[in-house]
């Protein structure tokens, strides 16, 4: 195969060197010049602007036909405003599109050159130059005031009735996590991630346990240096490795030490986690409910996108970010209204972010509201069933190192 | 004028001093051009890598395994992660080496002394350097795809925190070191041919040369030189501070981080910081790319219509908003990274003026073929398929730009369709165009009319074809750089698109053989060109084929008119050339 490719290539290479060299040699005999473009040249140069014109446009109002509704109707409040501007932007600029590019191809097609013909000398016109710079400047106000008073009104702060969501990204995977009976979302920091506490919920225990084990580790460290110190064996480099270690440790503690238990709405930071319940895999909305997502990241900069909600936010690791949604279509409806049972809306990574970025996903399930309590109450709390929390989180972990593993 | 004086091209030069180590611009524009030749090459063939596994996922290609080994592309499936460094590679060598290295150097070093009447660039040693620290970031970004864990992976914008620490991807390793360091030393070398372009263009115009009678494509090269110049050094302390925060423990981009089991020891930095300062040069670093395509395709259109190019000023002037507004702009990349919502609003207002000076040149150009007397050069079928792909692919930057739409077609296939059209097809277009247009001013010789016409209409059908589908494959929500779509239900009913694209992509890229083929065929068997091939008006045009170091044997041109003299009813050839007095009671334009 490879071979069969090469030789096609080395063929057809050969065959255009020799198609130049005739070329050259009858253009030599004719004693014309490469510059002189020969009236049949430029005659089907101009008709094939006028094909291609043809083609193109025809190509484009086939695409237009056939893929032009791209997404189902927008499952959320803002979204269907959302699609409202992108409809008119679409119009706005099919129509310059189809326009200008007419009068390109057939003007090019339509001046070409006569020898008989001098070229009309039109320097400038400066009332022309006005209408073409007003009516972009008119249109341009018009979409700007349009657009924007659609993205404040998206942007803006979330009523009181909103209910919040968090999402949390890592390398490769989403989880949400909902505040529970409090409304307040336990505390978190980076510093008290592990295999069994994912996200990194600050509690009294987990504080407590947590310096612990850096504690057991800095005193492993020191009783290494010590012994091979001892032995006289040990090599530089190795005990620069382990004091390095020993800093970092340090440096965790530290860090963890630091923490401070704050109040919110009359609730300790530290115990307000103890009701939020954490899910994986799909997380479900009620329909008709404000939401306020708050997204974090663990590791890197990954992006939420719910292409079905026209919602999107980057989540950045130190710097919580927002969105707000109201969804109004449930699943079961926009399975029914497509005709798919197995229809889903989906959330997915949208900033590059590794290996396996193209697999990073989580459905999102828009139930009524019913349904959503019922779904709810059965979700376990962070701080109700801990030994079962931890046995999840352990499963997840390992197929990280996994999917890990498998992209090495 | 001439702080040079040369004896012109009296004394015999060694090879070294002639080919390799020169100082006159002409060389030096020839060797910017070949080397760009060849990193368009690999940039391509790297696209047409990814472009397989996107076309037919999970196919086996032997060729793939033939080109990428049993490491990167096991059985002829690519490696997820050698997808995603194809990826990056492609587009920075595409954007930085082809189109700004490429393209600048090429035409800014060929034309600005020939247009303007210079004997060489102002300094001919910091010109050397230009080129020669252009070709170091290349060998060295090129070496990044042959070492330990790959090429730098994360997207050409190298977002930190993946970008800046390696436990978070292979290519974040060596690969992205070498990154680094190939842009810092590509940044030396367009400041130095900057400075020098700027430098020359206002201190070395000969006798008559008023600003106002230079023709655009100086224009669009001083601008670009500005806009260089101001914006890369923020490129630079924005790559600095990546380096210091991979090797030295700094934290400017970094904060609450947890990988790899491990906490890193780095708060208080901020990775939204570094997407701030990438854009602040990444927007203008567009309109560096983009505006001597233009300039290059004014002077085309104008000759090959045998009319003015239509309102001059009003070009002049475009340019120079287009140069300004480019500038404040940047945060339209960044309308979802969770920056306050009124600063988007600014730049959704920034943004969408730019459309208004864009809109300007498009229809000049139109006004300019209207009643003209057209001659299809292979020159002017790119510079008119170049208007094509400015207005086309400019019209969905209105929908990117606003920022209510960006939300939900940000980083999606919309973004990809239309970049390549606006930035990658127009500027590549410029730069063939301006390639065969210039072809006899650099090597005395014509190039084949024939493989131009062939290899334009494929490149024109393939660049469509392979980016104009994307703008529906976007529109349905397919994010870039993924290296499967199949298990995404609601994007299968325009998954049968990316064979299509793929099929275009590798004839397209098949055919700029054509291309190569026509360059280094006509550079020893072309036929021999004669002074003014396309009875043009600029200077560049009065100087012998056989170059000459110094360009003018005798004195420097001195100017009369301004270029654009073509069918000026008051004179009987259809051109005049810069350097014919007025005739007595004729009005200067």
């Amino acid at each position: 195969m490879n071979l069969f490719i090469l030789l096609v290539v080395v063929l057809a290479i050969i065959a255009i060197a020799q198609l130049t060299k005739v070329y050259d040699l009858s253009r030599t005999l004719r004693n014309s010049r490469e510059e002189e473009i020969s009236a049949a040249d430029n005659r089907l140069n101009a008709n094939a602007w006028l094909v291609w014109m043809f083609v193109f446009f025809g190509s484009v109002i086939y695409l237009y036909a056939k893929y032009g509704d791209y997404l189902p109707d927008s499952a959320s409040e803002h979204g269907v405003a959302v699609d409202k501007l992108m409809s008119l932007n679409i119009w706005l600029i099919t129509v310059v599109f189809f326009i200008v590019n007419y009068l390109l191809f057939t003007f090019a097609s339509k001046y070409r050159f006569n020898p008989n013909r001098k070229a009309k000398f039109f320097a400038h016109d400066n009332r022309l130059e006005m209408i073409w710079t007003l009516v972009p400047g008119i249109t341009m106000a018009f979409i700007i005031v349009y657009g924007l008073i659609t993205w404040n009104s998206m942007t803006g702060p979330a009523s009181s009735e909103a209910m919040q969501i968090e999402l949390y990204s890592k390398q490769f995977d989403w989880t949400a996590r909902y505040p529970g009976e409090n409304k307040v979302f336990g505390a978190c920091d980076f510093n008290l991630i592990g295999t069994s506490n994912a996200l990194g919920m600050v509690t009294e225990e987990g504080v407590a346990a947590k310096i612990a084990e850096i504690d057991h580790n800095i005193e492993a460290t020191e009783k290494a240096i010590a012994d091979g110190i001892a032995k006289g064996t040990m090599p530089d480099s190795y005990k620069e490795s382990l004091e390095d270690q020993l800093y970092k440790l340090k440096r965790h503690k530290q860090r963890i030490m630091d923490l401070k238990e704050n109040e919110m709405n009359g609730v300790s930071q530290w115990k307000a986690g103890s009701d939020d319940k954490i899910v994986k895999g799909e997380f479900h909305i009620p329909v008709g409910q404000e939401i306020e997502f708050v997204f974090r990241s663990q590791d890197v900069i990954h992006s939420a996108y719910m292409p079905h909600f026209r919602a999107q936010m980057n989540t950045v690791p130190g710097m919580p970010t927002r969105f707000k949604m109201k969804p109004t279509i449930t699943t079961a409806e926009m399975r029914q209204k497509l005709g798919n049972d197995k229809f889903d809306y989906i959330l997915l990574c949208n900033k590059v972010c590794g290996a396996a970025h193209f697999n990073m996903k989580m459905t999102v399930i828009v139930d009524s509201p019913e349904d959503y309590k019922a779904w709810l109450a059965e979700q376990k709390t962070f701080g109700g069933e801990p030994a079962k929390k931890q046995e999840e989180t352990k499963t997840e972990g390992s197929d990280t190192t996994m999917v890990v593993a498998s992209i090495k | 004028m001439g702080a040079h004086t040369h004896d012109h091209g009296h004394h015999e030069e060694s090879f070294i001093s002639k080919y390799i180590f020169s100082h006159d611009h002409k060389m030096i524009s020839k060797q910017f051009l070949v080397t760009a030749i060849f990193m368009g090459v690999v940039a391509v063939m790297l696209s047409i890598f990814f472009r397989l596994q996107l076309g037919w996922p999970g196919e086996k290609f032997a060729i793939l395994n033939a080109f990428l080994g049993d490491k990167w592309a096991p059985d002829g499936i690519l490696d997820k992660n050698a997808y995603l460094a194809m990826v990056t590679i492609h587009g920075t060598i595409m954007v930085f080496f082809v189109l700004t290295g490429g393209l600048s150097g090429t035409f800014a070093n060929l034309l600005i002394p020939l247009q303007i009447g210079a004997r060489d660039m102002a300094s001919g040693f910091m010109n050397m350097l230009s080129y020669w620290f252009f070709l170091v970031s290349s060998l060295i970004m090129l070496s990044s795809l042959f070492v330990e864990g790959g090429a730098a992976s994360g997207g050409w914008t190298i977002y930190p925190p993946l970008s800046a620490l390696p436990q978070a991807m292979p290519g974040s390793g060596t690969g992205m070191t070498l990154w680094l360091i190939s842009m810092v030393l590509f940044v030396a070398s367009s400041l130095l041919g900057g400075l020098n372009y700027i430098v020359t263009i206002v201190n070395l115009r000969t006798k008559g040369m008023k600003m106002t009678r230079l023709p655009l494509t100086i224009w669009a090269l001083l601008v670009t030189a500005i806009l260089g110049v101001l914006s890369f050094p923020v490129l630079v302390s924005c790559v600095v501070l990546l380096i210091m925060d991979r090797t030295m423990g700094t934290a400017f981009y970094l904060s609450d981080i947890f990988i790899q089991g491990e906490a890193l020891d780095v708060t208080g930095g901020s990775p939204v910081l570094f997407q701030h300062l990438f854009w602040f040069l990444g927007h203008p670093e567009v309109y560096i790319v983009l505006l001597p395509a233009l300039g290059i395709s004014s002077e085309i259109i104008a000759t090959n219509s045998r009319k003015p190019i239509f309102g001059y000023k009003a070009m002049i002037g475009s340019i120079l908003a287009i140069g300004f507004l480019s500038f404040i702009v940047w945060g339209h990349h960044m309308y979802v990274t969770g920056m306050n919502p009124f600063i988007g609003s600014v730049f959704v207002f920034t943004t969408l003026l730019i459309a208004i000076p864009s809109a300007v040149k498009a229809f000049n150009y139109i006004t300019t073929l209207w009643q003209g007397n057209i001659k299809f050069t292979p020159a002017m079928m790119f510079s008119v398929g170049l208007v094509s792909t400015f207005v086309t692919g400019g019209l969905t930057g209105i929908i990117l730009a606003d920022s209510a739409l960006d939300v939900n077609v940000h980083d999606t296939y919309f973004v990809v369709a239309h970049f390549h059209i606006v930035m990658g097809m127009s500027a590549i277009f410029g730069m063939f165009g301006g390639v065969y247009h210039w072809f006899p001013k650099m090597y005395g010789r014509m190039m084949n009319s024939k493989l131009g016409y062939a290899h334009f209409w494929l490149t024109m059908v393939c660049g469509f074809g392979v980016f104009f589908p994307m703008h529906f494959v976007g529109i349905a929500g397919a994010p870039r750089r993924y290296y499967d779509y199949s298990e995404f239900e609601y994007l299968d009913k325009v998954m049968d698109l990316n064979p299509v694209i793929s099929m275009f992509a590798i004839v397209g890229g098949a055919a700029q053989l054509l291309f190569i083929f026509n360059f280094f065929h006509s550079i020893w068997y072309g036929q021999k060109s004669t002074q003014n091939p396309w009875k043009s008006n600029t200077l560049e045009w009065t100087t012998p084929v056989q170059h000459v170091h110094g360009n003018w044997p005798g004195a420097l041109p001195e100017v009369h008119r301004w270029a654009y003299d073509y069918s000026n009813p008051e004179h009987e050839e259809d051109f005049v050339p810069q350097i014919v007095p007025l005739k007595q009671g004729e009005h200067a334009h």
